[in-house]
């Protein structure tokens, strides 16, 4: 296990970059503490492989450093980091048995046989695959590859920290739960740091401590699930996380109001002068349909039954929002007024979060 | 793999079907018929049974034939396939020297047969070509006209600069068909280079190599053009083989009839070993997948 | 064995100077017979036959001019490329959904067929020439580019399906799946998806379509007379009762070399594109 800082990295494809816009991985400065769960979460594209190899060698970084409990391991190859990788699509090794599979990483490494034994079993034992260790790699199903990989991860007690390539993407809907709880179970006893890369917010969310969100080569967010609903530092942010998400609205901003078009929205707190594009963000969680015609007037265009809830989305002065309108209220139409909980509204200049200057929660 | 039953595949399959049957029914038609008559020509055909097959079968001529045969296409077999693989796993993976590379092997396999044998010809000759004369200064008597190894050794050294590049090409496409994340995570395993080749290049090359090796032993026993160009067949019959020697049956003394059932006895060889082949190549894999 | 960094760095750096030193070796040795080849055509014939030298003592264009100002020898280069070109693309076109149900299904028979078709590269193809004629005489389609490239069909097909299956054999069936599910229509799924994964798959079994079409000399020339002149033809006349023109056919063994070279150019991508599992 280790701490893993990344300091003032910064990556592109390109053998003689120019602008900004060459680089894939634009100034990163993150430390991954030791035995944390990390998702690192994003869109296709945002940079995330291109970090995640990065840390585990594959790729050298055009700029900056990566320190592993301190030491500079920026070029350092991959053997040397003693990380563990788990692809998108199972890696095994066809023609051994499941057995040779774990003992692999072991074996080459020159240990005891007598220790390799009791190591595979137990890994084994830990993924749940035991019974099947002197089958041959090749017939099994893609979620019992998928555990293969990860046991031969794990099989070394010296790994530093494991890294998931959205490991899910091959395996059955019914069958990512399952692995899903076991990871998060493996997490628990043995507490290695895991960096978990996924584009799927709720795989994400269940399963780490931490989040990592990235967005176009940028880090905009790390925090807890917690912190990235409810206090969203980049309206990307806002907008990736939830479903539906964040609603974003142009607004302009003058101390404790915002104005949205023609009507005015009170703010939970103060914020000095802003330039720039500035934004209003709610959650259609925390609008409600009010009685007051002081409220935001809106046209109800649709209603969503999605099972527990349903979502309403409406319309404002050209702007689509939507609402999430808990069971048993009843269905709005036609007309209606909106309000928003005033605390809830996060402010925005640039597309980052603005922090109250006065009053109220940040 | 379990492959899910789906007779609806047939329709895949048919165009193919279609338009190979169209090209082999009727040879395979005509080569039988002409096996199994006599015929004086202007299409007055004489059943004779089995009687061009037994005379092919009791052959000094044609037992040789296939001896040397055997032998040619065993060796180069066993020569191309490693030696194109190796090249394919020394190839760079890309850039341009990836490219250069990729057209420079196929270039002999891109010459018409009979150019091939030709520049063999003159290059394997003592007096004007540079193998022999190169040979000759350092006191080996490379005259294919009387030294039957010399014939053998250019025959062999033709067929293999003619096709290792067809192994090789082959294999590189295999290759670069492995997922880099397999590499990646030997690196991870800290897998030595034999370690690598052994259990991620190979496994995965075995569907290429069974092609290749097939293609390779099919085209070898069928080989006419190139060594007939060079040798004649020769020195005497040091180098005739099975085609060679079929042709000269059919063409030289126009027999139809022996050189029919002698086609077809040929074709019955090349099935036979190459289904053997198959066979075992596919049992190996059944064999692998099954045990507990 | 053990794992400092070091070491290992050592080894590979020698292992890869050792394959590059076989790689130099082995491209020398390919190139060798081709450098004598192009020496050959700019010799004219009485220094070919009588002299052993390096380069030509007495440089010639002759052999070139022979070949590129005969319509004949320039019309074959023509032709042949046409039914080449035409054969390829229906061989590939054919094998494609043929090799994937061999690799994704099973169905009556499928294994039978499959080895039936790799049969009929087993006979000579002298054992053709006479049945062909008769055939393609018989419906009409002698002595065109089209019998040609139907004739070349039988050697091609099984070829180009037994490399497909090879290639579509290593993709797993995962992706199928997960395209599906994700909403794909069989053939979007089958040209946007799966064809990219297989590339060096088609580039191989096309280039290898056109190359054994290409070399074909015997059927060629049985299939055509006088409306479609193929480089066969051409090359027979550079044998003659006074023996080989060595020089024109060397010549003519250059010009040929360079439209095949041009396809793996062109098709250098495709086979030396990596295995990329694309992010859907």
């Amino acid at each position: 296990m280790a701490r893993i800082e990344l300091k003032d990295l910064a990556h592109s494809y390109l053998p003689k970059p120019g602008g900004e816009d060459d680089f894939a991985l634009k100034t990163i400065d993150l430390d991954w503490d030791d035995g944390g769960a990390y998702a690192l979460l994003g869109a296709s594209g945002c940079g995330k492989s291109t970090l995640l190899n990065i840390i585990s060698g594959l790729l050298e970084p055009t700029r900056g450093q990566i320190l592993f409990d301190g030491a500079d391991m920026t070029h350092a190859p991959t053997t040397a980091r003693n990380i563990a990788q788990v692809f998108q699509f199972p890696v095994v090794y066809d023609t051994m048995t499941v057995r040779d599979n774990l003992a692999f990483p072991l074996r080459n490494r020159g240990m005891q046989a007598s220790y390799i034994k009791e190591r595979v079993q137990q890994i084994a034992e830990m993924i749940g695959m035991d019974s099947q260790l002197s089958r041959k790699a090749r017939g099994l199903t893609a979620d019992e590859k998928q555990k293969i990989s990860l046991g031969r991860g794990m099989v070394r007690e010296d790994v530093n920290a494991i890294l998931f390539d959205e490991p899910l993407t091959v395996i059955d809907p019914h069958m990512k739960w399952e692995l899903r709880t076991q990871l998060k179970q493996l997490h628990r006893e043995f507490g290695h740091t895991m960096i978990y890369v996924t584009h799927d917010q709720t795989e994400a969310l269940t399963f780490a401590d931490k989040v990592v969100v990235m967005h176009d080569g940028r880090v905009v967010q790390l925090g807890t699930p917690e912190e990235l609903f409810e206090k969203p530092a980049h309206t990307f942010v806002g907008y990736f996380i939830g479903s539906p998400g964040m609603n974003l609205l142009d607004a302009k901003i003058d101390g404790s109001t915002a104005t949205i078009g023609s009507h005015q929205v009170p703010l939970g707190a103060g914020y000095a002068a802003l330039s720039g594009h500035t934004q209003i963000g709610i959650r259609p969680e925390f609008v409600t349909f009010t009685d007051d015609t002081n409220g935001l007037p809106v046209q109800v265009t649709q209603v969503e039954d999605v099972g527990r809830h349903r979502i309403v989305r409406v319309g404002f002065e050209g702007n689509t929002l939507c609402a999430v309108l808990p069971e048993g209220a009843p269905l709005p139409e036609g007309t209606q007024n909106i309000t928003f909980m005033p605390d809830q509204i996060g402010v925005f200049e640039n597309d980052w979060r603005v922090t109250p200057s006065t009053g109220g929660a940040s | 793999m379990d492959k899910p039953q789906n007779n609806r595949a047939w329709f895949m399959v048919l165009p193919v079907l279609l338009l190979v049957a169209f090209s082999a029914i009727i040879p395979l038609m005509t080569v039988v018929n002409y096996a199994f008559n006599d015929t004086f020509g202007n299409n007055a055909f004489f059943w004779v049974g089995v009687e061009w097959f037994k005379e092919t079968l009791e052959s000094d001529r044609m037992w040789g034939a296939l001896q040397r045969q055997l032998i040619f296409s065993f060796t180069i077999l066993a020569i191309e396939v490693p030696l194109g693989i190796a090249v394919a796993l020394a190839m760079p993976k890309k850039g341009v020297w990836a490219s250069v590379c990729l057209v420079l092997f196929a270039l002999p396999l891109l010459i018409p047969w009979n150019v091939v044998g030709t520049i063999w010809q003159v290059f394997a000759r003592i007096d004007i070509g540079l193998l022999g004369y190169s040979l000759g200064l350092i006191g080996i008597d490379f005259n294919l006209g009387q030294n039957a190894s010399a014939a053998w050794v250019s025959v062999i050294m033709m067929d293999v600069w003619h096709w290792t590049s067809l192994v090789v090409l082959l294999a590189y496409a295999g290759l670069q068909s492995i997922p880099d994340a397999y590499y990646q995570a030997a690196k991870i395993d800290q897998a030595s280079r034999w370690a690598v080749f052994r259990y991620v290049e190979l496994p995965k090359l075995k569907g290429v190599l069974l092609i290749a090796v097939l293609l390779r032993f099919m085209d070898s026993f069928m080989i006419y053009t190139e060594p007939f160009v060079v040798t004649g067949g020769g020195p005497g019959s040091a180098t005739t083989f099975l085609s060679i020697d079929l042709v000269k049956m059919a063409l030289g003394q126009f027999d139809l009839g022996p050189a029919a059932a002698f086609s077809i006895m040929y074709f019955l060889v090349i099935l036979l070993v190459s289904w053997a082949f198959y066979t075992i190549m596919v049992n190996l894999d059944r064999e692998e997948e099954r045990s507990e | 064995m053990s794992t400092s960094p070091a070491q290992p760095t050592d080894k590979a750096g020698l292992r890869r100077l050792a394959s590059y030193a076989m790689l130099i070796v082995y491209l020398l040795f390919l190139i060798l017979p081709i450098y004598w080849l192009v020496n050959m055509s700019f010799k004219p014939n009485v220094e070919i036959l009588n002299q052993l030298t390096l380069i030509p003592q007495n440089p010639t264009l002759g052999n070139y001019a022979n070949i590129l100002t005969d319509p004949t020898w320039y019309m074959g280069y023509v032709h042949s490329l046409t039914y080449v070109i035409l054969n390829t693309v229906i061989s590939v076109t054919v094998a494609l959904p043929a090799a994937y149900a061999f690799s994704r299904y099973s169905f009556i028979g499928d294994k039978h067929l499959f080895f039936w078709l790799l049969t009929n590269r087993m006979a000579p193809p002298a054992v053709f020439v006479l049945p062909f004629f008769q055939l393609y005489s018989s419906i009409g389609l002698f002595d065109t580019h089209l019998a040609v490239a139907l004739a070349h069909c039988l050697f091609n097909v099984p070829l180009a399906v037994w490399i497909l299956e090879g290639f579509m054999r290593g993709v797993p069936k995962e992706i199928d799946e997960t395209a599906y599910i994700d909403g794909y229509s069989w053939f979007r799924f089958f040209t946007r998806i799966f064809m990219p994964l297989i590339s060096s798959g088609i580039g191989v079994a096309a280039f290898f379509c056109f190359m054994f079409s290409w070399v074909d000399l015997l059927i060629s020339r049985t299939l055509t007379s006088t409306e479609v002149k193929t480089i066969g033809v051409a090359m027979t006349r550079t044998s003659s009762a006074t023996g080989l023109d060595y020089g024109t056919l060397a010549a003519a063994g250059v010009l040929t070399i360079i439209p095949g070279a041009l396809v793996i150019w062109f098709v250098r991508n495709y086979i030396a594109k990596g295995f990329a599992l694309g992010r859907v």
